[in-house]
């Protein structure tokens, strides 16, 4: 870990440690108890292992705000330490091919023990997100992302922020139900630029 | 016509329901499918393919098994040796001779452990069936939750092992955590959400809560096979992107206590069909 990481780091889990008033939901068993009993619960397969089970500390905090909403200084922390992750591609361009991105969206496979992890994995946006008229099979856990660009604008600022949500959710709104794609390595970099691209190309089927 | 044949006449009628439903010729809109499942439900209610499995565990309780040529007849289910009806109802709760909470299938263990002799890992080799395969645990696993149809369910937790219980499990219900950053409260930590077109409870909320829970154990149609409580568990881990639940382990019983003692007050409807 570098220094800067280890700096902000310290800094959410002190801010954490402040902010923290006991939830009415809180039980009194300890984190390391909670973890014991899940490691002795669950067992390896396929590409699935019990390190998967240790939580970094975006999760130890969203698993404590059952509410999903922390508090606005936990919040901000959680998004600065986590807006230094994003890795931006080299060329500077965020716009992939949107017929590549509609198939990454429609994908759920990847991660899962059940899965060949020599298959690449989807992005299965569908799963909680309306994203055009032609696929009715959405779902409601995200909010409609069709017209994206066209109700934004197709600025190359919005390609980038696009980028950067995609890459790691918790940059922009902490303890989000979004996974973060680029962070935990669930998509590529250019399939990421091709999830931009469905969303931000003017000829994609969202912005119909 | 016997139950079985009834039963098969169910599964037969039901693969051309869903088949209609799965190749119609336009994709229905979100509310009309859920419309022609409920009616599809409707439909098999009374011819439920479950009665197989409800029918083969009766034996298999009845029947003289194991190194012991025991039956399960005096499995104490939580409502002392022998009683089945209503037992499900206060399942999971604390057993003192295991000194543990247990729910139906930790408990049947137990039973196949204590009364006909077999040795755990023998009792909970095969926990699920599969194409092919028909496991002893779905069949009594059907048959015991059979047996509180109709009953509400009530589950207490006067036991501190019971509170234990119960706060583990809503400490793991809120747990996220893998590559994807999921919990159980992803998907089912608020009301009228769907992933594509399946709608999920708010399993935090009473009225969500009881509908889901006394709907399980289920008949399902795209499967073909009865699911227990511990499948359906398994099964929503491995779409969290977690490694495998073991059958029966403190954290499944710990969450299915936490969701049984949410469902408290609904009427149990299980087994019962689904997609």
């Amino acid at each position: 870990m570098d220094q800067t990481k280890l700096v902000s780091l310290v800094a959410v889990l002190a801010l954490a440690a402040c902010a923290t008033a006991p939830s009415p939901e809180r039980s009194g068993i300890a984190d390391e108890q909670v973890l014991a009993t899940l490691r002795a619960s669950f067992h390896k397969k396929g590409q699935a292992d019990l390190d998967r089970l240790q939580q970094d500390d975006v999760q130890k905090l969203c698993s404590e705000y059952r509410d999903g909403k922390p508090p606005a200084d936990v919040a901000r922390n959680i998004q600065d330490s986590q807006i230094e992750t994003i890795k931006y591609p080299a060329d500077g361009r965020y716009l992939g091919d949107w017929k590549a991105g509609e198939k990454v969206a429609q994908s759920g496979v990847g991660k899962q023990y059940s899965d060949d992890p020599s298959v690449v994995a989807g992005g299965n946006c569908y799963a909680c997100h309306e994203l055009t008229k032609h696929e009715i099979a959405y779902g409601t856990i995200g909010p409609s992302l069709y017209h994206f660009g066209r109700d934004r604008g197709f600025t190359l600022s919005m390609e980038k922020y696009v980028y950067g949500k995609v890459y790691n959710s918790e940059a922009y709104l902490a303890c989000t139900n979004m996974p973060r794609f680029g962070h935990m390595g669930i998509l590529t970099e250019q399939q990421i630029k091709d999830v931009v691209a469905l969303l931000m190309d003017p000829k994609s089927p969202v912005n119909q | 016509m016997n139950g079985i044949q009834r039963a098969a006449i169910a599964i037969a009628a039901g693969g051309v329901v869903a088949a209609a439903a799965a190749f119609g010729q336009q994709p229905a809109a979100p509310d009309s499918t859920a419309a022609q499942i409920e009616k599809y439900r409707e439909a098999v209610a009374e011819e439920n393919p479950a009665e197989l499995w409800e029918a083969r565990g009766e034996e298999l309780w009845k029947q003289k098994r194991g190194p012991r040529n025991a039956s399960l007849e005096q499995c104490d289910l939580g409502l002392g040796p022998g009683v089945v009806k209503g037992a499900y109802a206060v399942l999971p709760r604390y057993f003192a001779d295991s000194d543990k909470v247990e729910d139906l299938e930790s408990r049947l263990v137990t039973c196949m452990v204590k009364l006909q002799g077999f040795t755990r890992e023998q009792a909970s080799k095969d926990p699920f069936g599969g194409p092919g395969k028909k496991v002893p645990m779905d069949a009594l696993v059907a048959y015991v939750v059979e047996q509180s149809r109709g009953m509400k369910m009530h589950v207490a937790l006067d036991h501190p092992k019971e509170k234990q219980a119960y706060e583990l499990g809503r400490d793991i219900f809120f747990f996220r955590a893998g590559p994807h950053d999921f919990g159980c409260v992803t998907c089912h930590g608020a009301d009228n959400k769907r992933i594509r077109l399946q709608d999920l409870p708010n399993l935090t909320k009473t009225a969500d809560a009881q509908h889901a829970y006394t709907t399980w154990p289920a008949y399902r149609v795209s499967q073909g096979e009865v699911r227990s409580m511990q499948w359906r568990l398994n099964d929503c881990f491995r779409q969290q992107r977690f490694p495998e639940l073991s059958f029966i382990s403190p954290a499944s019983i710990a969450l299915t206590t936490y969701l049984a003692y949410n469902a408290n007050g609904g009427t149990l409807e299980a087994p019962s069909v689904k997609r």
